[in-house]
């Protein structure tokens, strides 16, 4: 997750501390583990320095006085081009498993054995996501659905190279 | 027997004793093979997924161990009986009162209404009309369709359609459903739901389930995986 343009767009719906921003971040999006206090105070002192927030107040707290941050203009134009570029597609399984498969077609081990190992832990990585989803709300569903798809999809390659072991089989040994 | 409204309770631990068990099953239609040495252990309350590829043989399993089709060799033991050797009128009466089917589609009757086609299981077995539609309403409010009930099945939706399907699967309280490839003409939303309500209202009431499809999101739903390739099975495991 890039903090940065994350932390600009919830600034760009209203100024905030610092431990808000946080708050409103761990709400929105921190599923797992919440946002460490110093990766935020981090990267808005990043996003200060770069011109891309500024300090609208400094008001008194409880403890020390609590700065009030803005985004600029130009964290607002770094949020619009963010959003519209795209994420670059991650495809690290096909490259990795594809290794091991082809390791073992050259070894003489069993390759299918390799495609089932790893679909196994797919399928169990998507039963656990299924069950958080049947207890998650909106949010919590969209996020597990994302990773569902993505698993879906190796476990489409591995079934489509299951079915093709023997085939690759000769290939890589007649290389 | 009397049928009630499905009733929530947790999901039934697997007995050590299985529920239906196939081993060694052959099929051959004609110069093709369709499985060859198939096994499936089927426990009380769990739900498998059957994969695999297109043709690699998981329907005619499917078939096989709900008695639609005989094998060619093995045997499906069910309740004491082989289905593989049992009379047409046992497997008969096994549809009917152990057995619940979900298809792709085409498996409600059009000329019905959506509440008479999910009664229809009940009727079959002697049921008054009006007691067996009670119990149908309550399965369709289950499954969050009621407001079809008077409807036909062309009337509904893809979604509505399966969904009244499933309550019709469960409406006899059976042992082990078969369903094949429920979701497969459904969108993912309407596929995720029908997937999510059969699962649900089948560890509610303790059936069995056999699930054969090509979709790992639906197959995650199940407790375990077997595959298929080019009629042999292989037993995956899952979460335990």
């Amino acid at each position: 997750m890039s903090l940065g343009p994350t932390f600009l767009g919830l600034l760009e719906t209203r100024p905030q501390h610092g431990y808000d921003l946080k708050q409103t971040y761990d709400e929105q999006f921190a599923t797992k583990r919440p946002l460490a206090y110093g990766q935020v105070y981090a990267t808005l002192s990043r996003l200060l320095k770069n011109g891309l927030v500024e300090v609208e107040a400094v008001e008194p707290g409880a403890g020390p006085e609590r700065k009030r941050y803005t985004v600029t203009e130009a964290g607002v134009t770094d949020v619009e081009k963010w959003l519209a570029a795209p994420e670059s597609p991650e495809p690290y399984l096909q490259s990795t498993l594809y290794t091991k498969v082809v390791l073992a077609l050259l070894t003489g081990r069993p390759a299918d054995q390799v495609l089932d190992v790893q679909r196994t832990e797919h399928l169990k990585q998507m039963r656990v996501l299924t069950r958080r989803k049947a207890d998650g709300d909106l949010a919590e569903q969209l996020i597990c659905d994302h990773a569902l798809f993505h698993l879906e999809a190796d476990l489409r390659w591995l079934e489509l190279t299951a079915a093709r072991i023997d085939d690759l089989a000769g290939e890589v040994r007649g290389r | 027997m009397t049928h009630t409204a499905p009733q929530n309770s947790p999901a039934p631990e697997h007995a050590t004793e299985p529920l239906l068990t196939a081993s060694g099953l052959s099929r051959s239609f004609g110069p093709t093979t369709a499985l060859v040495d198939a096994s499936l252990t089927l426990y009380p309350g769990e739900i498998v997924a059957v994969m695999g590829p297109s043709g690699s043989g998981k329907s005619t399993l499917l078939h096989c161990l709900a008695g639609i089709v005989r094998p060619d060799g093995g045997r499906v033991d069910y309740d004491d009986t082989d289905l593989a050797e049992a009379s047409d009128s046992r497997l008969s009466d096994l549809r009917r009162t152990d057995f619940g089917f979900l298809f792709q589609f085409g498996q409600l009757v059009p000329e019905l209404s959506c509440v008479e086609n999910v009664a229809l299981p009940l009727r079959l077995g002697g049921e008054p009309r009006r007691r067996a539609e009670r119990t149908a309403l309550d399965w369709l409010e289950r499954l969050d369709v009621a407001e079809v009930a008077g409807k036909t099945p062309g009337e509904c939706s893809g979604g509505q359609g399966q969904r009244v399907a499933v309550a019709r699967a469960l409406i006899t309280r059976p042992r082990v459903v078969f369903a094949d490839e429920p979701t497969g003409a459904l969108d993912s939303l309407n596929g995720e739901r029908v997937i999510r309500m059969l699962t649900e209202a089948a560890r509610d009431s303790g059936a069995a389930v056999v699930l054969v499809t090509h979709e790992p999101r639906v197959a995650a739903y199940a407790d375990r995986e077997v595959v298929v390739r080019d009629g042999r099975t292989r037993d995956l495991g899952g979460l335990g």
